[in-house]
């Protein structure tokens, strides 16, 4: 191993309410490539905004190459050869990719076009960075451009490359070749940090790997000292308080089924990969997975709010597949969407405007032109007291409550008209430990009343306390569905990241 | 050291004084920037608001003349905030009106036989159904493609304008009227009955009656409701089953009806005839007025009554030997205070002390 050219000692970083990262410890060393592993929301992109100047730490130290450092701003941490390939690449599109290279350094006011694009080939040359140098960002493929942020970095001088989940936007060919130039970079003496949740990445590509779990750095292991087993139960951890709120019960007919169903996410790539599977009443299907695998793709299929290109979506018997929203609704499919504060509420408006966005049309709450007033009132009240949903009163606009009691109005509100699918994402996000049980209990509730629920969770604990089965979801179709008495953590870990051990491959 | 750094900080909720106080400020500061044009032009600006004041509120003419110029921005203003609340930017009220007036004028002097009693309504329908397809393009391109009404609606004015120009210079002219580029005067049986011994006519019953409707459509109605979600939020209405395409087409062009029907009710109440400047901006009046107004319809009768004076004191401001568009200065700068006075109405300013190594 080379020199040490990274050390964080002891960083904590604190937003309100929330710990991000709590006494982690990094060392990054020359000519590695060092993975950064972790769930959602572990502090992974936190301890590297750290580390490129974005965030000052609360406490702790970094120095780079033994010198100590304190960055005031990402310029300070560049000059010290500190570079990071955001998810989303920071490129202007209308410009070439010359043009982006260049792009915010000082000292060039005169630009030597010729210059440029040479050593933009050189550097394309030795790090076989296949890119065309006078093309249009917009003209380029999303590998492309990755590539070019690589090569803006490289051109720069960088020697510490970052790179955050890389290998989301890549086709697995792209994937290998994106490896293959990080080899030859960290060759030549770079130190490249890459932040994933892939296994296989990690198995296949990193030297050594680092486990971030609730903002603390659990291990740093190296590669060949490991096992994806091992990393896998370090990743998700904490032994499950298996406190188990669901007492089981008969399951009834078939309420939603799925059937080779594909769509795309926004930016126009598939996020369903012909998905198939189906809930009965009564059961709660727990959707085990790393965010970004199709979980919210599979959420808004479901409500109509997003379009199925394939496949067939069908609610006891009826075909749904890209009805109307307001069909779908009327069908009885309840919507807890992942972002509750900007899809299933509207903020500025009151409490009663937003008990009423799912029922409004019905003949109890409004006639063929006028709102019925005070029918309308009585519900909201209504929901708010059997929920006990604090707030001054049903006038205020909800914005004013806190994350707890806004999905307790928004649960309040969805299973009041007695769906028959619950679709649910991530319904405890952000939320403490009573708004937790309060969630649970109205979900298992509804289930027992019948009702078939669809529980997509980035808490395992949570899918072991409630779930009747639990699917693992990896890049747009289910890995496996396991019935609860059945699961284990560590093998729902390996699923999670792609992996599928042998007795039920 | 010490250093004092501003901060912003984003206000949870808007406290009503605040609601109420930036307009009024807002008006108070583009009074006195105007001012320095008034003393470029050498005159005193304070004897200058007296005489504004005084020339549009002092006298019954003048209050009459303020409430003959408040009618078409009153309803213009009502149209421009029904798109508004759905936060669609309809710049176009100018062009819907010049529509209206056109469409009503087709009606008063080239359509036969029509029966007294419907001469009128005929003429409200046309300029309504003109001003609703005037907006109608924007609207479906919109709704189709996204294209931004801003550009689209204001576009469109001049279009409009020029349309009508070219009727009144061309087939339109009135052979008997000395070459002037305007149309024949209408039949009694198409202009509006006046009100009382002044120019004040039917138009004004109008408006109030609109105001009346709008403030029950928005705050009673289930599409009211609709249209409040959907400007809150175009997601959270797609999530409760909106359908935000339809509304985008229905409300543009319920705005760009309303602005038709202000110029049905020019040509039929005030000048008996279409002519040139049918309108005195009272299309971006509107605009001004809704913002001021805060969308709210019966803030918008106050403000448009205020904005009818300005523009009644013109006069006032062209006899004094200034051009009558300083009042249009004005309403532009007020629009200006207005706009930077939001900054204030949704964050609250901070001064903090720090301590600097």
């Amino acid at each position: 191993m080379g020199n040490l050219v990274v050390e964080m000692k002891n960083i904590r970083k604190t937003f309100p309410g929330t710990v991000a990262n709590d006494q982690v410890s990094l060392q990054i060393f020359e000519g590695e490539i060092h993975a950064l592993l972790g769930e959602n929301g572990a502090g992974k992109s936190t301890l590297m905004s750290i580390l490129t100047g974005l965030y000052k730490p609360d406490l702790g130290e970094i120095y780079i190459r033994g010198e100590k450092v304190d960055f005031k701003a990402p310029k300070d941490a560049i000059d010290k050869g500190i570079g990071m390939v955001h998810q989303h690449f920071k490129l202007v599109k209308p410009f070439t990719v010359a043009e982006n290279v260049i792009l915010g350094l000082h000292g060039k006011q005169f630009i030597q076009q010729d210059e440029i694009i040479k050593e933009i080939n050189h550097i394309s040359e030795q790090f076989g960075l296949k890119v065309d140098a006078g093309a249009k960002i917009w003209q380029l493929s999303v590998g492309e451009q990755q590539r070019v942020e690589i090569i803006k970095m490289l051109y720069r001088g960088t020697n510490i490359m970052i790179l955050d989940e890389p290998t989301a936007v890549l086709t697995p060919q792209e994937v290998g070749e994106l490896f293959k130039t990080l080899r030859k970079m960290a060759e030549q003496g770079c130190a490249i940090i890459f932040i994933t949740h892939k296994m296989h990445e990690v198995m296949e590509f990193a030297d050594r790997i680092t486990v971030l779990r609730g903002g603390k750095a659990i291990a740093t292991k190296e590669n060949k000292n490991t096992s994806s087993d091992e990393l896998a139960k370090l990743m998700v951890g904490k032994e499950m308080s298996m406190e188990r709120k669901n007492a089981g019960g008969e399951l009834g007919e078939v309420v939603l089924k799925v059937d080779k169903v594909c769509a795309q996410n926004d930016k126009g790539l598939r996020a369903l990969n012909e998905i198939s599977f189906s809930i009965r009443a009564g059961e709660i299907l727990g959707v085990a997975g790393v965010a970004g695998n199709g979980q919210s793709v599979l959420s808004e299929v479901l409500s109509g709010m997003r379009e199925a290109t394939r496949g067939k979506i069908s609610l006891n018997g009826e075909d749904i597949t890209n009805k109307p929203v307001q069909k779908i609704i009327d069908a009885g499919v309840a919507f807890i969407p992942e972002d509750r504060g900007s899809t299933g509420l509207a903020g500025n408006l009151s409490v009663i405007d937003n008990v009423m966005l799912k029922e409004y049309r019905r003949k109890k709450f409004s006639g063929g032109i006028f709102m019925k007033d005070k029918a309308v009132r009585t519900r909201a009240q209504e929901l708010v007291d059997t929920y006990d949903v604090k707030i001054p009163n049903i006038d205020c606009p909800v914005k004013m409550m806190s994350g707890g009691n806004l999905q307790k109005l928004l649960l309040a509100r969805e299973t009041s008209f007695e769906p028959k699918l619950i679709v649910a994402v991530y319904p405890i996000r952000g939320l403490d430990i009573g708004a937790t049980d309060f969630i649970h209990d109205l979900l298992i509730a509804q289930k027992n009343k019948g009702a078939a629920i669809l529980l997509i969770s980035e808490d395992l604990e949570e899918l072991f306390k409630i779930a009747d089965n639990i699917a693992v979801m990896y890049e747009g179709e289910f890995m496996d569905t396991i019935p609860y008495e059945k699961a284990n953590v560590n093998e729902i870990g390996l699923l999670m990241s792609g992996v599928r051990s042998g007795k039920n491959g | 050291m010490a250093k004092t750094k501003i901060m912003l900080e984003k206000r949870l909720t808007v406290p009503t004084s605040i609601k109420a106080l930036v307009p009024v400020i807002a008006i108070f500061l583009a009074l006195i920037a105007t001012s320095v044009f008034f003393i470029i032009g050498g005159k005193n600006p304070i004897e200058m608001y007296m005489e504004m004041f005084g020339g549009a509120f002092g006298s019954f003419y003048g209050l009459s003349e303020t409430v003959v110029k408040s009618i078409p921005l009153l309803i213009c203003a009502l149209g421009v905030s029904i798109a508004f609340r759905m936060q669609l930017y309809n710049t176009g009220a100018e062009g819907q009106l010049y529509m209206g007036a056109l469409a009503a004028t087709y009606v008063a002097l080239f359509v036969p036989n029509i029966p007294l009693a419907l001469r009128l309504p005929a003429m409200m329908l046309a300029s309504l159904i003109a001003g609703a397809l005037w907006a109608f393009i924007p609207a479906i391109s919109k709704a189709l493609w996204d294209v931004n009404e801003v550009i689209t609606t204001l576009l469109l004015n001049y279009v409009a304008i020029l349309t009508v120009e070219s009727l009144l210079f061309g087939a339109w002219k009135d052979p008997d009227g000395f070459n002037f580029p305007q149309t024949a005067p209408f039949d009694q049986s198409f202009r509006f009955p006046l009100l009382g011994p002044s120019r004040i006519h039917m138009g004004l019953v109008i408006g109030l009656i609109l105001t009346i409707l709008l403030y029950i459509v928005f705050t009673k109605t289930k599409w009211g409701y609709e249209i409040r979600i959907m400007g809150e939020s175009k997601r959270v209405a797609k999530y409760s089953g909106m359908n935000i395409q339809r509304n985008i087409v229905i409300v543009l062009c319920l705005s760009g009806a309303l602005a038709g029907l202000a110029g049905m009710s020019e040509v039929s109440g005030v000048s008996g005839r279409l002519i040139r400047n049918i309108s005195d901006n009272f299309g971006y009046s509107a605009i001004i007025i809704a913002w001021l107004a805060r969308l709210n319809p019966f803030m918008i009768i106050v403000v448009s009554f205020l904005f009818g004076g300005l523009l009644s004191s013109g006069t006032i401001i062209q006899m004094a030997g200034l051009p009558a568009s300083t009042s249009y200065m004005l309403q532009g700068t007020i629009l200006f205070f207005v706009l930077a006075g939001e900054l204030f109405v949704r964050y609250k300013v901070r001064f903090i002390k720090q301590e600097v190594e």
